[in-house]
């Protein structure tokens, strides 16, 4: 326990210095200036804010920060804070009453090359019951959804267990720490009709087909005894039909 | 083997699909009525005097023969859509029929008959101006179309040009008319606003010009509009500011000056602000124009005029008259006086629209007395055909040409079963009267039957043809099956229909005064029949497009009147509806209406709901679309119903465009959670009531870059459950939305083919929670499956069939531009059909992939009955669980019933009652016997 608190401890530091520096960059699009530092890095941070009010009203405050590593595979992090004793009371009263945990980040595009040239204005928003968050003890599945070039489109937030049975938390404790993962997720490629795989498969058939030694004899060599029962068979029928009187004739 | 395998499920499958009509049920659960739009041309065929033929062509693109007698169509042509098949003049002479199409792009010749092609050519380029048929010597044998810059002439039988030739001065004068008389010259008329007329004759054997002048007339700025040839080729026009007529003649060479006729001489004065309007007759092209003309002064003003040796002597005046029905008199042209016994009064209906136009076909009877036709076309779009003395022969509701939405409506009970309902709705009142009260009931409810037995007798002992079934709004009731049902349409011009979806008859219509032409509909059933003795109430939003006001019209589908309910006036832009399963104590469900700032209006807004909603508020989300700023919304309804943001989704415009959205249909059931998989073990669907499927485009049309997006969304969370991007696609997008999955229909601009995809979403082999689905509480994301197939046909639109209690299975309804409806089972669209057939898979009964879709003419549910440019199919489950009700509308408007899983439920036509009666029977008593048998047995055993 103490470790973990400890650990807390030099998050938020962490947290807090990392939040000092995105407000003295530009704040709307959220990254900093990628010149000053490092430029093969490539990073950049978005500020993840959230809202929980009694009286529903949105108030916007930071949460955390998102952490963007650009390059082949994106990967984000995300650093949050602690949250404080006060903060702590009223998401409890917010749960209490039914009450909406609000997060949001500014609209940025996720494709570094692509950062100076649009600068989206406005937020994403998205909610979760306080309750469930509450009685998950802060443990939420963030993902953010990105559009084909890369710009954030969405955002969502669950919580595991998403339930509200009204169970109390007793423990200050679990209400200190955010157990969070964050993902972002891209639009997947829907597939086409997959045609080259279907005719390799009628070709495999047809391959088969071939190489069965019974079904390339010809048709005499297939039927032939049917074909020689069919005639022995009419010979006999019109053999029998021949009429007596003739025979008779003949003889 | 395996091949062989996989022919033997496809061909299975195939036999468990197959569905057909037979010959002998064409008609009988199916309907269909055509259509041809509004009348923009309408010309009698007066070739001979026993002719029924009326020609007409229509702003829909539509050039049709009529039947005068029946109103029945015998030919109709449907042209392209758009301007491209715009139908520009109708000529006709004779059995000959001209169209000019397409902006003057092509000249086409009917055979009025049979409605054969005779001739086509494909004019020179140049927007259209005028077309006239020009005769010589009493003979017409020429065609003349006049464009901006050319006029060419055409020979009447054969389509080929006789000469063409390239107007003078074409980029400063403006040619408009062209004129023909008897005397082998045509005369095409040009101006130069408000500075002069050109006139050019030119000789029709073989285009020379004879003569061209110029007039001046400082004052006209349009021919078309203020001018019109009379007598033998006077161009008489008007003028408004000058009060007066000028004349004149076109072919004399010396008079170069108009002739000015003050209208006071006349003692006439037009309306101010009204521009006077000159009409004129030529009934016939080789001979010139009647000298009697009509002025008209305001907009219900006519004066009938006379042109006679330079003069113009006034022959009567019509004066406007204000009354409820319109009479139409007969006049002759020649003194102005009414014929005796000609009048027809026509009266108006109530719920339709004033007249607005009239075809008149005037001929002379066989006693040498004077008779007409007429035909009228009214606001509403209604073609009413009168005959003497004051008859209608037929009407057409061409409104029905352009439905833009459509609902099916339960009908109401009979009163006995209404008794029979209304004894569960009241209040218990001791035991002893309900039970008294519930067999009073069943004793009525034995009459009628006992009544509807005799009447059954009574009608078969009679021959089959008398007995007719006239369908009257009085003794419609639902049916056992409930197949019989109201359908509701709205079309563009704002006229409402009840129609019985049995018969096809109309049973009322109610025309909507001052509907914007742009306006949108939204048809919504707040109070179905089930809530007898309260009557059933719709509610249409009509939305005009432009500045998004809105106003209800409150109904009851049944009969067609209007409700006496107070109606919320809406001051601001309605932006979102919202039907609510709540509902007031008049079990009306509640509407909602939120305006465009974020406020709630709800209707009904008794105290009652108000309360309801307060106590429910915190659970009412509903969500806007913007797809201008691609931005998706969510908002929570709060306690004094005004809203709060709760979620937003931004989907930058730059790259792609949201161009629909849609959610499932409320009134859909779900039989199954899940799917049992051939290891039995169960798949359970993703079943998200709000879940919402929304399809972008991208807004980069090149063909390798181009994609279509589709999001999958739920609507109370914002939450993002899947996003998929077809690549090398492009719209028009069509799909469906319905249980655990989306189809979709794009345009792949890679192969240039049509391609199905679908997407099915399962929540895996564990349930999360079976018991209820809350969106707030679903925390995983479903896994979703697609699978894409070539589709051999482009597709016009897209439903699903959808029955009573979603058991049967699910087939998509493709509306073909052929006009066929393809049934196209939904087993073929399954993302989990196996590329290689296994044990499961073939236990599953899954369908082996096969990249492309096949189409079997024996899926067309509407077998030779093509449904003209088919615009939407609107699906409704009956009582019965195999069938599905099914409309497809555009120009035509097609009903029957489909059975996706066949009639399992239905014994057939051909069922032997007989055999299996006479089994039961004779096993009934072979058992008796044989009991009777083992008796006797027994017994003699016994006694040994």
């Amino acid at each position: 326990m103490a470790t973990i608190r400890v650990l807390s401890l030099i998050l938020s530091v962490l947290s807090s210095i990392t939040l000092l520096w995105t407000q003295s960059g530009e704040c709307n699009n959220g990254r900093r200036s990628e010149d000053a530092v490092d430029t093969d890095f490539s990073g950049f941070s978005v500020p993840l804010e959230h809202s929980f009010e009694v009286d529903d009203v949105p108030r916007f405050h930071l949460r955390g920060v998102l952490q963007f590593r650009g390059g082949r595979e994106l990967g984000v992090y995300l650093s949050q804070n602690l949250l404080s004793e006060k903060d702590r009371i009223t998401l409890k009263d917010v749960a209490a009453v039914d009450g909406l945990y609000r997060i949001r980040v500014p609209r940025v595009s996720l494709q570094v090359d692509r950062q100076t040239e649009r600068q989206s204005e406005g937020y994403l928003t998205t909610f979760v019951r306080a309750c469930s968050l509450v009685e998950s003890h802060l443990s939420d599945v963030i993902t953010l959804h990105t559009d084909v070039s890369g710009c954030v489109v969405g955002i969502s937030i669950v919580t595991i267990p998403g339930s509200c049975r009204g169970i109390e938390v007793e423990d200050e404790v679990d209400l200190e720490v955010f157990n969070t993962t964050i993902s972002v997720m891209a639009p997947v490629t829907a597939p086409v009709p997959e045609t080259a795989p279907y005719i390799e498969r009628m070709e495999q058939e047809m391959e088969k087909k071939g190489k069965n030694p019974q079904e390339q004899k010809s048709f005499f060599a297939k039927y032939w005894y049917l074909i020689l029962g069919g005639a022995v068979f009419l010979m006999a029928t019109s053999s029998a039909q021949t009429p007596p009187g003739g025979v008779r004739e003949q003889s | 083997m395996a091949w062989l395998v996989v022919r033997l499920a496809i061909s299975v499958s195939l036999l468990y699909a197959a569905s057909a009509v037979f010959e002998d049920q064409v008609g009988k659960f199916d309907w269909r009525q055509q259509f041809i739009g509004k009348v923009r041309f309408a010309l009698f065929d007066t070739h001979s005097q026993a002719s029924k033929k009326l020609l007409v062509a229509t702003d829909k693109n539509v050039f049709a023969s009529l039947n005068s007698r029946t109103g029945d169509l015998f030919w109709r042509h449907v042209d392209k859509t758009g301007p491209e098949g715009h139908i520009d003049a109708l000529l006709m002479y004779g059995q000959d029929a001209v169209v000019v199409v397409g902006n003057g792009r092509l000249l086409r010749s009917w055979e009025t008959t049979v409605g054969g092609l005779k001739w086509e050519t494909v004019l020179d380029t140049g927007s259209f101006q005028a077309a006239a048929l020009v005769g010589v010597q009493d003979l017409v044998k020429y065609v003349a179309v006049l464009k901006k810059s050319a006029i060419s002439l055409h020979d009447l039988s054969s389509g080929s040009q006789i000469w063409g030739e390239n107007l003078p001065d074409s980029d400063s004068v403006q040619y408009q008319t062209i004129y023909s008389g008897e005397n082998g010259l045509v005369f095409v008329l040009g101006i130069v606003p408000n500075s002069h007329i050109v006139i050019v004759e030119y000789k029709i054997e073989d285009g020379e010009i004879m003569n061209k002048k110029s007039v001046e007339a400082a004052w006209m700025s349009s021919l078309e509009s203020s001018c019109a040839v009379v007598s033998s080729g006077i161009l008489l026009c008007v003028d408004q500011i000058t009060q007066s007529l000028y004349t004149l003649p076109l072919q004399s060479a010396e008079q170069t000056e108009m002739r000015q006729i003050h209208l006071q001489m006349l003692d006439l004065e037009v309306a101010s602000g009204f521009r006077p309007v000159l009409t004129s007759t030529q009934p016939n092209p080789a001979q010139p124009p009647l000298s009697e003309f009509f002025l008209q002064l305001s907009p219900d003003h006519h004066i009938l005029l006379q042109f006679k040796d330079g003069l113009i002597a006034l022959l009567r005046d019509f004066s406007p008259v204000r009354t409820n029905a319109c009479s139409i008199n007969l006049f002759s042209a020649d003194t102005g006086r009414k014929h005796l016994d000609t009048t027809i009064i026509y009266h108006m209906d109530p719920n339709g629209g004033k007249p607005n136009r009239l075809y008149v076909h005037a001929f002379l009877k066989k006693d040498d007395s004077v008779g007409y036709r007429v035909m009228v076309q009214t606001e509403d779009l209604t073609l009413t055909f009168l005959q003497q003395p004051g008859r209608v022969v037929w009407m057409r509701e061409e409104a029905l040409a352009d439905v833009v939405t459509m609902e099916m409506v339960d009908l109401p009970f009979t009163g006995t079963q209404a008794e029979l309902e209304g004894e569960f709705g009241k209040k218990a009142d001791g035991l002893l009267p309900m039970v008294l009260k519930r067999l009073s009931s069943q004793f009525i409810l034995l009459q009628a039957w006992l009544a509807h037995l005799w009447k059954l007798f009574y009608d078969a002992r009679k021959p089959r043809s008398s007995v007719k079934h006239e369908v009257t709004i009085d003794i419609l009731s639902r049916d056992e099956f409930n197949l019989q049902k109201m359908m509701l349409m709205v079309t563009a011009s704002g006229k409402l229909f009840g129609i019985d979806s049995k018969s096809g008859t109309i049973l009322w219509k109610q025309y909507l005064e001052n509907i914007q032409p742009n306006s949108v509909f939204k048809l919504i059933v707040q109070r179905t029949t089930a809530h007898f003795p309260h009557p059933p109430q719709c509610t249409l939003l009509i939305k005009n497009k432009d500045t998004g006001l809105g106003s209800l019209y409150v109904f009851n589908p049944i009969f067609g009147k209007k409700s006496q309910i107070s109606v919320p006036t809406l001051p601001r832009p309605v932006l979102q509806t919202l039907l609510l399963p709540v509902i007031d104590q008049d079990y009306a469900k509640v509407l909602l209406l939120i305006d465009d700032q974020y406020k709630v209006t709800a209707f009904p807004s008794t105290k009652n709901v108000l309360q309801q909603l307060q106590d429910t508020a915190s659970s009412i989300f509903f969500y806007l679309v913007d797809s201008s700023q691609g931005k998706l919304s969510g908002f929570r309804l709060r306690k004094d119903l005004s809203t709060e943001l709760i979620w937003e989704v931004v989907i930058p415009t730059e790259v792609q465009k949201i161009v629909a959205v849609k959610g499932k249909r409320a009134n859909e059931h779900v039989h199954s959670q899940g799917r049992v998989m051939g290891d039995r073990s169960v798949l359970y669907k993703y079943l998200n009531p709000n879940l919402l499927a929304v399809i972008t485009e991208s807004t980069d049309t090149h063909q390798e870059r181009s994609f279509v997006g589709i999001f999958l969304i739920d609507g109370v969370t914002g939450r993002i459950v899947h996003e998929a991007v077809q690549r090398k696609a492009r719209g028009p997008v069509h799909f469906v939305h319905s249980e655990n999955w989306v189809v979709y229909v794009y345009w792949n601009s890679k192969f240039r083919r049509n391609e199905f995809s679908v997407l099915e979403l399962f929540e895996g082999a564990e349930l999360y929670n079976s018991t209820v689905f809350s969106s707030l509480d679903r925390p995983h994301a479903p896994q979703v499956l697609q699978q894409s197939y070539i589709f051999p046909a482009p597709i016009n639109t897209l439903e699903a069939t959808l029955t009573e209690k979603g058991i049967t299975s699910r087939h998509l309804l493709v509306g073909l531009p052929s006009g066929n409806i393809l049934s196209l089972p939904k087993m073929f669209l399954d993302p989990r059909r196996p590329e290689l057939v296994s044990e499961q898979s073939r236990e599953e009964n899954l369908i082996p992939y096969a990249p492309e879709m096949p189409i079997r003419e024996e899926w067309f549910i509407n077998y030779n009955q093509t449904v003209s440019r088919v615009r939407g199919i609107y699906t409704a489950p009956s009582g019965l669980e195999s069938t599905c009700l099914v409309v497809a509308y555009g120009l035509d408007i097609y009903q029957t019933r489909v059975f996706p899983s066949k009639q399992f439920d239905v014994l057939k036509d051909d069922y032997d009652y007989i055999l299996i009666s006479s089994v039961l029977f004779g096993l009934f008593f072979a058992t008796m016997i044989s009991k009777r048998l083992a008796e006797v047995k027994l017994l003699n055993r016994a006694w040994r």
